[in-house]
């Protein structure tokens, strides 16, 4: 048997007819990791920790809650205040939204700084893509429940976005309403599929996982391991590192969630649906802040009605991520050896969070220039810059590999030190 | 990590820093933030005042807002979170006694088929002031806002990190019956100037002035006073049991600090035998 160590008769025999075990012992404890991984690296475990969080807390609350528009508001109303410790499970999962995407999007940006999208793990990226799209549908669905005043107009506006398709699409949001409002049949199609795509999401982390594990985990080098020096199994090594990541995680996720359980979201949420007034502002949760930015940028275009043609950036932005490892030629992976992309990437964060800012904000003077100028640049990023940096470009040699690279910083300090004496 | 800190930071300070904006952009001049008892991590309620403001809802506010969340025995040793103070008894009182509103509770039907009215019982929620919105639209031309998270459903709510909070902006509003500027005009006759609701004109007329109320134990009932401890008590209806919030997360946190510490301690002794690999290495 492939797992050292163990003599249970009954793990033996269970592990010869069905090998979890070996499974196990292959994939967690054996498996070769990079010895250099640095702590951008725990937020995958921590989207993983997320998700179950997510999970398990919901299926808790979905027990209590009445999926019904006169209910629905006094329901979450009721287990905030009826239910045993219902204030903890529903305040875990309302921030648990924000800290999901918090960790997913440091997720991302980790995998675009270290180029973790590049062969031969472009079907790792792309799946990681499709776990963001079904998380904002998720997110999405799960903040109408509540039936407050910005889930009613938050589900209004984002359905509406259906619209905008040519010919066919006032029928499609009809459909999608399953009537002529968003009204009761929106809101259950939306507790239930509120309550499927999280399983969803579990099947593509699983094929997530599968696909890491046939290469492993890219690293901060970005270079390919070359032999067993270069690395170190998974277990103890990063099971420790990714529970100590995970406290630490936990202590920002707990303060949150005791001390300022609502500031993350929108006071306008606390007032009962009401179709007939329009709230003043009509915002995303802050997550979708970018995304909405894009959508509200994009002028008339030539014969494409604004409409239109802001749902199609929308879509574009996350459809640019999709088909990234095609855009970016270089054959480089890690930034710290692409002089003009290190900076390039510092750009796009910034670029993210003017948006971000911009979907904050009523689309006035100022704001609608700098959406307008921030959109562009999102496009310039992925469309022109990624394909030319690739040509022209001049990447600082890459380490021998990464046990010589490990030692050369290692060896540093102390030849400076040899310097000075 | 120190990156991964930093960069936290400065997410935090954006996302923090945009609900200032929409509150200057409604060129509306912003609330003061007050300090209150429950404010930070070791909040707890001041129930004193808390109950001398459900003698305010009870006489005043209740003539024409519904606190229909709320229910009489949430005050008692058995509501959440403790209650308000009241004990069982107390709360019999209050609730066979009706509000300001005169409304008894309708029941049925009763074994001939018919609805009666009855007093309210501790199981009942506060009685509304109205049977429905049709009825509220008709009585006082709009319906008056359900009082029982209202401070959680104005400006950034209960818990804002840096900008004006629920219960800022309502304590705000009921001292900001100021005299009108030279232009002000209303829109309507019943319209009422006040410095903080976004506008200028509010369809509530003053509700609060001094000795609006004579309080039981002697507390001088200036209009601060009464505006204070209707705060109080709304935010005790809004969140309950915030002081449970507030205890069980001191103790997790001190928790996942000592957690930490001991995984901090363990990733340090586990991953010396690699870091000491390399220093051997490079010598």
């Amino acid at each position: 048997m492939a797992h050292s160590g163990t003599q249970n008769r009954l793990v033996r025999w269970v592990d010869h007819r069905l090998p979890v075990f070996t499974f196990m012992a292959h994939e967690l404890n054996e498996y070769p990791t990079p010895k250099n991984l640095n702590y951008w690296w725990n937020f995958g475990s921590l989207a993983g920790v997320m998700l179950v969080i997510m999970i398990a807390t919901g299926i808790v609350l979905a027990m209590q809650y009445t999926p019904h528009v006169t209910m629905a508001f006094d329901s979450v109303e009721r287990i905030m205040r009826d239910v045993n410790y219902g204030w903890l499970l529903r305040y875990i999962h309302m921030n648990g939204a924000s800290f999901f995407f918090i960790v997913t999007y440091t997720h991302l940006f980790r995998g675009l700084y270290y180029g973790s999208y590049k062969t031969p793990r472009e079907l790792l990226w792309m799946l990681g893509v499709v776990i963001l799209l079904l998380m904002m549908a998720t997110a999405f669905m799960g903040y109408v429940l509540p039936w407050g005043q910005m889930s009613y107009w938050g589900a209004t506006v984002i359905t509406n976005l259906f619209s905008a398709i040519p010919i066919v699409g006032d029928s499609i949001v009809t459909w999608l309403w399953g009537g002529f409002a968003v009204g009761n049949p929106t809101l259950n199609r939306f507790f239930s599929l509120h309550y499927l795509l999280p399983f969803v999401i579990v099947g593509v982390v699983m094929l997530h996982l599968v696909a890491l594990h046939q290469h492993g985990s890219n690293n901060p080098l970005g270079i390919d391991r070359k032999g067993p020096q270069d690395s170190i199994p998974f277990h103890p090594y990063y099971t420790i590192k990714d529970m100590f990541g995970l406290g630490v995680f936990l202590l920002f996720f707990a303060a949150m969630i005791f001390f300022w359980p609502n500031a993350l979201g929108d006071s306008q949420n606390y007032v009962e649906a009401n179709p007939l007034q329009t709230p003043p502002e009509i915002v995303p949760e802050w997550y979708f802040l970018p995304f909405y930015a894009i959508l509200r940028s994009v002028p008339d275009l030539w014969f494409i009605p604004a409409k239109l043609a802001g749902v199609l950036a929308l879509f574009g932005s996350i459809g640019l991520l999709f088909v990234l490892p095609w855009l970016d030629r270089s054959r480089v992976r890690s930034a710290r050896f692409r002089p003009i992309y290190k900076w390039c990437f510092w750009l796009l964060v910034l670029d993210a969070l003017a948006l971000g800012y911009v979907g904050a904000h009523r689309p006035e003077g100022f704001y609608i220039v700098l959406g307008r100028v921030a959109t562009l640049y999102y496009y310039f990023h992925f469309l022109i810059l990624l394909p030319l940096l690739g040509k022209f470009e001049r990447p600082l040699p890459l380490p021998i590999s990464i046990s010589a690279a490990v030692l050369a910083s290692h060896a540093r300090p102390a030849a400076a030190s040899v310097g000075k004496a | 990590m120190r990156t991964i800190i930093a960069a936290a930071g400065v997410v935090a300070a954006l996302v923090a820093s945009a609900p200032f904006g929409f509150a200057q952009e409604q060129e509306m001049p912003t609330p003061p933030r007050q300090a209150w008892t429950f404010d930070g991590p070791f909040g707890s309620f001041d129930r004193a005042s808390a109950q001398r403001g459900f003698q305010i809802y009870a006489e005043v506010c209740s003539q024409c807002h519904s606190m229909k969340l709320v229910h009489y025995g949430d005050m008692g040793p058995s509501g959440p979170g403790g209650g308000l103070g009241f004990t069982e008894d107390q709360v019999k009182a209050i609730a066979a006694q009706p509000l300001v509103n005169g409304k008894q509770v309708t029941d049925g039907p009763d074994e001939e088929g018919n609805m009666f009215q009855r007093p309210a019982r501790p199981s009942d929620a506060l009685v509304a002031p109205f049977d429905n919105d049709k009825q509220a639209t008709a009585l006082y031309g709009a319906v008056p806002p359900d009082l029982s998270v209202i401070v959680k459903a104005r400006a950034g709510g209960l818990d804002s990190i840096f900008g004006t909070r629920g219960p800022d902006y309502v304590y705000a509003l009921l001292r900001g019956y100021t005299d009108p500027p030279a232009d002000f005009k209303p829109s309507s006759a019943t319209a009422n100037y006040n410095e903080y609701f976004p506008g200028h004109q509010i369809a509530m007329p003053p509700p609060l002035t001094a000795d609006r109320v004579t309080y039981a134990d002697g507390t001088q009932a200036t209009l601060d006073q009464e505006s204070y401890d209707i705060v109080n008590f709304l935010a005790w209806a809004a969140e309950p049991n915030l002081e449970a919030r507030h205890r069980t997360g001191v103790a997790v946190i001190l928790f996942l600090l000592a957690l930490v510490g001991v995984l901090y301690a363990a990733k340090r002794r586990i991953w010396a035998k690699v870091h000491n690999a390399e220093h051997a290495g490079a010598d």
